[in-house]
């Protein structure tokens, strides 16, 4: 064993002074080919090849208006994606896609374990575009560590120095692209090209590219280990038929070098534990740093197969099966949705998914009405008797085009109407307009004359009315007791 | 590893457990020994001297007057300057145009309508809203600003004029200065007649049915009510008299609270804020106090 893949339990002990810190102990992963290799790099490449390509995709909303297809406009509070836009008062939007997303990780987690760690997290995916440029210029493992141990000389500079550019370049990029969502991105691109930077984008930038280099060049598991908290609890979606990497104990042990009777298929080659990115071994059962991956999967049949033995002595496999040594037959079987947490998991999803997709489609309006009833005082007696009540109406257009709309009240006999100088019987209405995509905010005073008052709170509804659209508001108008 | 060598052993951390224990012990329990990353360590001494610099750099350690000043000078009264003086520059040009204009003026253009309500509302919540609350509702001797009634005029011009000059307000020569007798207390009024006065009053404010008491209210109202308040209870601006006809009432209307004002008089008091506020700022007041109720529309309300 190497002294990298020693852990602490293995230095000499009884040395009489304890210690209540550890260095890290780097890990040098090995490189490994095979299918969960093939699919963890094709998939990294779709999903940085969306990274990048999505801030350039157009979308076009008509004049006056960002046509980014996705685009978080901070400065003027809304968040446009293709068809939709979000605007601050249905922030509860994303609070549905973030439950949506939470659940979905789940669902997933339950059945297939940790592979959104293994596979997609962007940690993962930057941590492997990381060592992949690693491996190139320094080699694979053996020459990495020799590299490390060598004093320092030209070839070894050389070599560190690239990486570390490259690596940079490639932090650069992607606090790059992250900046493109939040800014018309061929203008900043240009601005960028032309050296004017401004505070906001060279700030994010700057501060992007950092934490990129640190988290994918240095970090690396350690932020699955130590720092993220959805590796912890992902542990309490498992059960015994959740699909994990696992390590058949009943085949592979004794484990020995020499074939006998009596040893298992492992011949104990520690390559499962080389290629690892977490730096544990397998074969001693489920660990919380394992993030499903699959490498040693791939490496324990590199061997096998090289050895003429059946591969599958590491393998994605549930509890159940590896135990009582059955085989899995089927689909079904082998992705096992009818238990409890698939299916309520399940549930939710589908419930959250179907109300943001009615939101989405049939319940957003392009016009909408909030009052807000004055409450101090309650109401206000005017000279004649008339009973006055202010109400401040917000009245949001959705829409790109300045609108004119009539404002008019129900449910109140005899009332009058009045926004600043303008005055209406309460059933007919006043005009007001509100600009492309502004919230328009009304004050306005209700009077009801003292012949038709009715004592107490009763109902009154506000009704605004566009060419396209129609929003109504129910509230109260108070009047005295007596 | 899944079969115990010796299930019967009991479990204790030094067989159970690959990692050393802390070497502490307490009543038999003993802790394990999971070391923290150094980095974990590195980042957290760091923190400490970043502490320390902080202290140095900022004003921090509190002393018996203020605090130790830091080497950066830096303080939260500077800061408040420099926001100041960025929201005035911001705000000079607009302010200059609402010092130069006549209010209809302001009025009429929307955006500046909006910027002298809300610089008003802000001025109003600061200086205003102790005594006529928060949203101008007021309460008992301090006039509701939302309804209709105004004693001293409710024009743009007169609200301006009542902020700076005030009402019954020491030190200011251009005050509201009339108040109201205490017929009672001055011997102008007997209790009886005080009685029959406020029946009078009830019955024009529609709070009682006309009765022989009220009737010879009458007679003693224009007598001795009627220059002030006006013949039929309509008020007057000139002399901050509110109008009796109505069931708006400043220190209330029940008989009991009618007696205690005819009795002792009433004179409220409200500062002048010249020389405390600038006149733009007293002229978004006015604007802001104006627009809580429309401001005033008509003459005061003639007799029924």
């Amino acid at each position: 064993m190497t002294e990298s893949m020693k852990t602490d339990a293995e230095e000499p002990a009884g040395s009489g002074i304890l210690s209540l810190f550890a260095k890290r102990v780097k890990i040098y992963p090995a490189r490994v080919m095979g299918r969960y290799r093939r699919l963890k790099g094709l998939l990294l490449v779709l999903m940085l090849g969306i990274y990048y390509f999505v801030p350039f995709m157009r979308w076009n909303r008509g004049p006056y208006l960002p046509d980014q297809a996705v685009l978080v406009d901070i400065p003027g509070r809304k968040f446009y994606f293709f068809f939709f836009e979000i605007w601050p008062q249905e922030v509860f939007i994303f609070t549905g896609l973030l439950l949506l997303g939470a659940f979905a990780l789940f669902f997933v987690t339950s059945i297939v374990g940790r592979v959104w760690c293994g596979f997609a997290c962007p940690q993962t995916v930057w941590t492997d575009l990381y060592l992949f440029v690693e491996r190139i210029i320094e080699g694979d493992r053996n020459s990495r560590i020799r590299l490390d141990k060598a004093p320092l000389n030209f070839q070894k500079a050389w070599r560190k120095l690239l990486k570390h550019t490259i690596w940079i370049l490639i932090a650069l990029c992607t606090g790059g692209a992250w900046v493109l969502y939040f800014t018309d991105a061929p203008s900043l691109i240009n601005d960028l090209i032309h050296l004017r930077f401004s505070f906001a984008s060279t700030f994010w930038i700057v501060a992007l590219t950092l934490s990129t280099y640190t988290l994918a060049g240095f970090a690396r598991e350690q932020v699955c280990t130590y720092m993220c908290p959805y590796a912890r609890f992902q542990g309490a979606m498992y059960d015994e038929n959740t699909l994990l990497v696992t390590y058949d104990e009943k085949r592979g042990e004794p484990r020995g070098k020499s074939k006998t009777p009596e040893t298992g298929d492992c011949v104990d080659c520690l390559r499962c534990v080389a290629v690892c990115p977490v730096g544990i071994d397998i074969r001693k059962g489920q660990q919380y740093q394992c993030i499903n991956c699959g490498l040693c999967v791939d490496a324990c049949n590199d061997i096998m197969s090289k050895l003429s033995r059946p591969t599958g002595l590491i393998r994605y496999d549930t509890l159940t099966h590896v135990t009582t040594g059955r085989e899995a037959a089927g689909f079904f079987d082998i992705f096992n949705f009818r238990r409890p947490r698939p299916l309520i998991y399940g549930t939710i999803i589908s419930l959250v998914g179907l109300v943001l997709l009615y939101t989405l489609t049939m319940g957003r309006t392009m016009l909408d009405i909030n009052v807000i009833r004055e409450r101090s005082p309650m109401y206000i007696k005017l000279s004649d008797g008339t009973v006055r009540n202010v109400y401040t109406i917000h009245v949001v257009n959705k829409s790109h085009t300045l609108n004119a709309y009539a404002l008019s009240t129900q449910g109140q006999n005899h009332a009058s109407i009045s926004i600043s100088e303008f005055t209406a019987a309460g059933g007919e209405s006043i005009k007001v307009s509100v600009r492309p995509d502004q919230v328009g905010t009304f004050r306005m005073f209700v009077d009801v004359p003292k012949s038709s008052i009715q004592p107490g709170s009763t109902p009154i509804s506000f009704r605004i009315e566009g060419a396209a659209a129609t929003d109504i508001y129910e509230s109260v108008f108070v009047a005295p007791k007596e | 590893m899944t079969d115990d060598p010796n299930p019967n052993q009991k479990k204790t951390p030094e067989n159970t457990h690959p990692t050393e224990t802390t070497g502490h012990e307490w009543d038999g329990i003993r802790e394990y020994n999971n070391p923290l990353p150094r980095w974990w360590v590195w980042c957290f001494l760091i923190t400490v001297v970043w502490g320390i610099g902080y202290v140095i750099y900022y004003p921090a350690i509190p002393l018996l007057h203020g605090s130790t000043p830091g080497t950066s000078g830096w303080n939260q009264y500077d800061q408040l300057d420099r926001s100041l003086a960025a929201a005035k520059a911001l705000h000079g040009p607009l302010d200059e145009k609402i010092a130069a204009l006549e209010p209809e003026k302001i009025l009429s253009d929307p955006s500046l309508r909006t910027f002298a309500i809300q610089g008003g509302k802000a001025a109003f919540a600061n200086n205003c809203a102790q005594c006529h609350t928060s949203s101008g509702g007021g309460g008992k001797g301090y006039p509701n600003l939302l309804d209709d009634e105004w004693m001293w005029g409710g024009k743009i011009e007169d609200i301006v004029q009542t902020i700076r000059h005030g009402i019954r307000s020491s030190g200011d020569e251009d005050t509201h200065s009339s108040a109201m007798t205490a017929f009672g207390k001055e011997g102008l009024l007997t209790k009886d007649q005080i009685l029959d006065v406020i029946q009078h009053v009830r019955v024009i404010s529609g709070n009682a049915e006309p009765s022989d008491a009220s009737a010879r209210g009458q007679t003693l109202f224009t007598q001795n009510c009627a220059a002030c308040h006006g013949e039929s209870g309509q008020g007057s601006h000139e002399v901050g008299a509110p109008p009796l006809n109505n069931d708006i009432w400043l220190y209330g209307g029940s008989e009991d609270t009618l007696y205690k004002t005819i009795y002792g008089g009433r004179g409220g008091v409200m500062p002048h804020w010249a020389g405390r506020l600038d006149d733009v700022t007293i002229k978004k007041l006015a604007i802001y106090v104006h627009s809580l109720s429309g401001g005033e529309k008509s003459a005061p309300h003639p007799a029924p």
